[in-house]
């Protein structure tokens, strides 16, 4: 890859660079006087009462590690790409390593990702080597958002219980981690405090938390008269195809007090999930997809 | 005028002496806190006392405030005394001091409160840059203003070193923070992407090499031979490791940005002049120590000169480790882990500190018309102390350094990594803790001194007559 806009600045690069190696390199050289043998004086100058200076010549050790360092560096100038455009004889660059190591690490991974690959994600779930390796993947890229027992955090679904936002079915769970996922919940503050006052409590009253009555009845004539059923359904018990949560249990992922349901009816949610099929590729989704299944089976 | 002339300005060089040790105080302490709180996360109170907010505070501290407060006051001091003149300008030396101390202040409002360019070692908003840059500037006018009058005929070769870095910071400072503002508070760098990067680390560096390492050559080529008592070891190897070392530190940059998206020739070019400064780095380390050769014995029962000499052994270890470091396989290894924060401590404390430590406390009795320190024997144990709290920092540093680097490479067969990231963060907490340790020891280090200081101010009186010295008769061509 050439990094030049043009020929000038590749020239101007390289000869800017092997003049000024070699510039210290005659820096040195001319300095490079032999010991002179007789007695050694100051060079007659005296700064400040006392301050004066010999003039011993250059350690010879320290002229050999200035020269070394010199060559060290004009040899490796012909060797390795330094000099503008030139490649360099070895051919070496860090992106050529860096796909050299991925490929050799992915030719050393291959069989076992070919067995994972044969493996239903149930049977995936249950084998030890392949949840460990789950695990890992788990660690590496989930835990960030997720938490690293998986029981998520606010705004972070909890992978280890049963509720699924888009559906707990194991090619459900493949195609979140695959393509990712957007959650919206729109924003109602046209309906006015009064209406998400009365929202928030019968929605409360859903998973049995205390509730004003007044309010829950009020509300519940808003949840199917504003479209909140929409995307909760009737019941409000959620509808996976919209990614609109159950309301009726007692799981939340921004917190169940009053205060904040207000505030979740009122200015919404926006939530997103990156798709990684793209960077981990098809292999390492299914084993992480198996893996969380492995998270949620135990908590039912 | 002819009155004023014929007495040094040791007014500036007092202030500037006095606050080095402040300011040493202060920053040490936020480095201390910061430590704690890799120890203790729960240290961390709100926003404004912050890691993320109190790191910056902690480096501008200790580099700008400390550090740039020891330079102000040994080349106000040297190129006076060298030159055989007073200052160039009363005036415009006493306006650096305001100006200096305003800055460090209002760093010290501004990055607790979140503003910050988000620039290493140039995070300070553009109000603050400008300001900067009109204190450098004035800096500069008196300290060649003070040249250009000299009596000697020859610039001794501590001004060419401090020359160097005022010239060089002046460039560095301006460029890399050239911004766009958006509010006072708010501005975007003038450039983009890798440029930028290339930019602000050819700065960063630079930083290193001219505000932390060639000024500092400038205090030890005045205060070792001067405490020593000997003559420089050799003017032949400072002309040649002087322009060797100015010329190599502005290529350096590019080896902090080994293995980004900067092109393979601009990391090669980084990596192969770091190599080379490694020569002109020990050429003055050699000159320094090998000024004492003839006087050794001496460095049993000063303490002043201990500091002198151990500060120059960590300089000598830190620009070896540093082009090894600088070596893209080696860097693959040690970047982003705690190598490099045991790196930079070798070089600013065991380097930047303790010679400024050792300077300062050849100052402090002639600025203030004693013969010696309140007490000899409180050098020493600051000495002692220092010098551990930096073998604990560095150790600690190195050996979770790479333990880091290790368990991030660390792969499986599966092709995951064999220790998550959270992984390695448990693993570096004892390592921590030892540097927590190393580090307050040092500050403890600098409370000894601070006591010593104002020990030996309150039984002594402020010297303004010093006469200037008259240039030796014989002393011509």
């Amino acid at each position: 890859m050439n990094d030049f806009v043009n020929q000038f600045w590749n020239w101007y690069v390289i000869l800017l660079v092997l003049v000024s190696i070699i510039a210290c390199g005659v820096l040195l050289w001319m300095q490079s006087v032999p010991p002179t043998g007789g007695k050694l004086d100051t060079t007659g100058h005296v700064w400040d009462e006392t301050l004066e200076e010999y003039n011993n010549p250059l350690p010879k050790w320290w002229m050999w590690l200035f020269y070394i360092t010199v060559i060290f560096s004009l040899v490796y100038c012909a060797l390795y790409p330094t000099l503008g455009s030139y490649q360099g004889m070895l051919g070496w660059s860090s992106s050529g390593q860096l796909a050299k190591e991925l490929t050799k690490a992915e030719e050393q991974s291959r069989p076992l990702y070919d067995k994972y690959m044969k493996m239903d994600l149930q049977a995936l779930a249950a084998d030890k080597e392949g949840n460990e390796t789950g695990k890992r993947l788990y660690l590496t890229y989930c835990m960030q958002c997720h938490g690293a027992d998986g029981r998520g955090s606010k705004g972070f679904p909890n992978l280890a219980d049963n509720d699924w936002q888009w559906g707990g079915e194991p090619a459900v769970i493949v195609e979140t981690i695959s393509a990712g996922r957007m959650g919206m919940m729109p924003p109602h503050a046209q309906l006015g405090a009064e209406t998400i006052k009365d929202l928030a409590n019968y929605v409360r009253s859903l998973s049995g938390m205390p509730a004003d009555s007044l309010r829950v009845s009020k509300g519940q004539e808003a949840f199917n008269s504003v479209g909140c059923s929409g995307c909760h359904g009737p019941d409000a018990k959620g509808v996976h195809a919209m990614g609109a949560p159950n309301l009726t249990d007692k799981i939340w992922l921004y917190g169940s007090s009053e205060a904040t349901i207000i505030e979740t009816i009122t200015k919404g949610r926006t939530n997103q999930m990156p798709a990684w099929k793209e960077f981990l590729g098809e292999e390492k989704v299914h084993v992480l997809a198996a893996y969380v299944l492995s998270l949620g089976a135990g908590s039912k | 005028m002819s009155e004023t002339q014929s007495t040094y300005n040791y007014k500036v060089v007092r202030q500037f002496a006095v606050m080095t040790v402040i300011w040493g105080i202060v920053g040490m302490l936020v480095g201390v806190i910061i430590a704690a709180q890799l120890v203790w996360p729960e240290l961390n109170f709100g926003p404004y006392l912050h890691f993320g907010r109190l790191r910056p505070l902690h480096t501008n501290a200790v580099i700008f405030a400390f550090g740039g407060s020891a330079l102000f006051a040994t080349s106000y001091y040297v190129v006076q005394r060298t030159c055989h003149t007073r200052i160039f300008s009363d005036g415009l030396a006493a306006f650096t001091f305001w100006g200096w101390q305003l800055v460090i202040v209002l760093a010290a409002v501004t990055l607790p409160l979140g503003f910050t360019s988000g620039k290493e070692y140039a995070e300070l908003e553009w109000p603050i840059d400008i300001l900067i840059a009109v204190v450098w500037v004035a800096y500069a006018i008196v300290f060649f203003g003070t040249i250009v009058k000299r009596k000697a005929t020859h610039i001794y070769v501590a001004n060419w070193f401090y020359g160097g870095f005022i010239l060089a910071v002046a460039l560095l400072h301006i460029v890399n923070s050239a911004a766009i503002p958006v509010s006072l508070t708010k501005s975007y760098s003038a450039y983009a992407g890798v440029q930028d990067a290339m930019v602000q680390w050819w700065y960063g560096h630079n930083a290193v090499g001219f505000f932390l390492t060639a000024g500092f050559l400038g205090m030890m080529y005045y205060f070792v031979p001067k405490q020593a008592g000997r003559p420089v070891y050799s003017y032949r190897l400072s002309v040649v490791h002087f322009w060797a070392l100015i010329f190599t530190y502005m290529w350096a940059g590019p080896h902090h940005l080994h293995y980004t998206a900067l092109p393979d020739w601009t990391q090669s070019v980084g990596m192969l002049f770091s190599l080379i400064l490694l020569a002109p780095s020990w050429g003055g380390m050699i000159n320094g120590v090998m000024t004492l050769s003839g006087a050794w014995h001496k460095l049993r029962d000063d303490p002043i000169l201990k500091f002198l000499i151990t500060s120059l052994s960590f300089y000598g270890m830190s620009t070896f480790e540093g082009p090894m470091m600088a070596i893209k396989t080696v860097n693959a290894l040690s970047h982003y882990t705690d190598w490099t924060i045991g790196h930079v401590h070798s070089g600013a404390l065991g380097w930047v500190a303790m010679i400024s430590i050792g300077s300062i406390y050849y100052l402090l009795p002639r600025l203030y018309g004693k013969s010696e320190m309140f007490s000899i024997k409180l050098i020493t144990v600051h000495f002692w102390v220092a010098t551990i709290g930096v073998v604990l920092y560095i150790a600690s540093m190195w050996i979770a350094g790479v333990m880091q680097g290790l368990m991030w490479r660390a792969v499986n067969i599966d092709g995951t990594l064999t220790y998550s990231f959270v992984e390695s963060v448990k693993a570096s907490y004892p390592f921590w803790a030892i540097r927590f340790l190393g580090g307050i020891l040092f500050l403890f280090g600098m409370l000894i001194m601070a006591y010593n200081m104002f020990k030996t101010i309150a039984g002594g009186r402020s010297v303004d007559d010093a006469r200037v010295v008259l240039v030796p008769a014989a002393h011509h061509a």
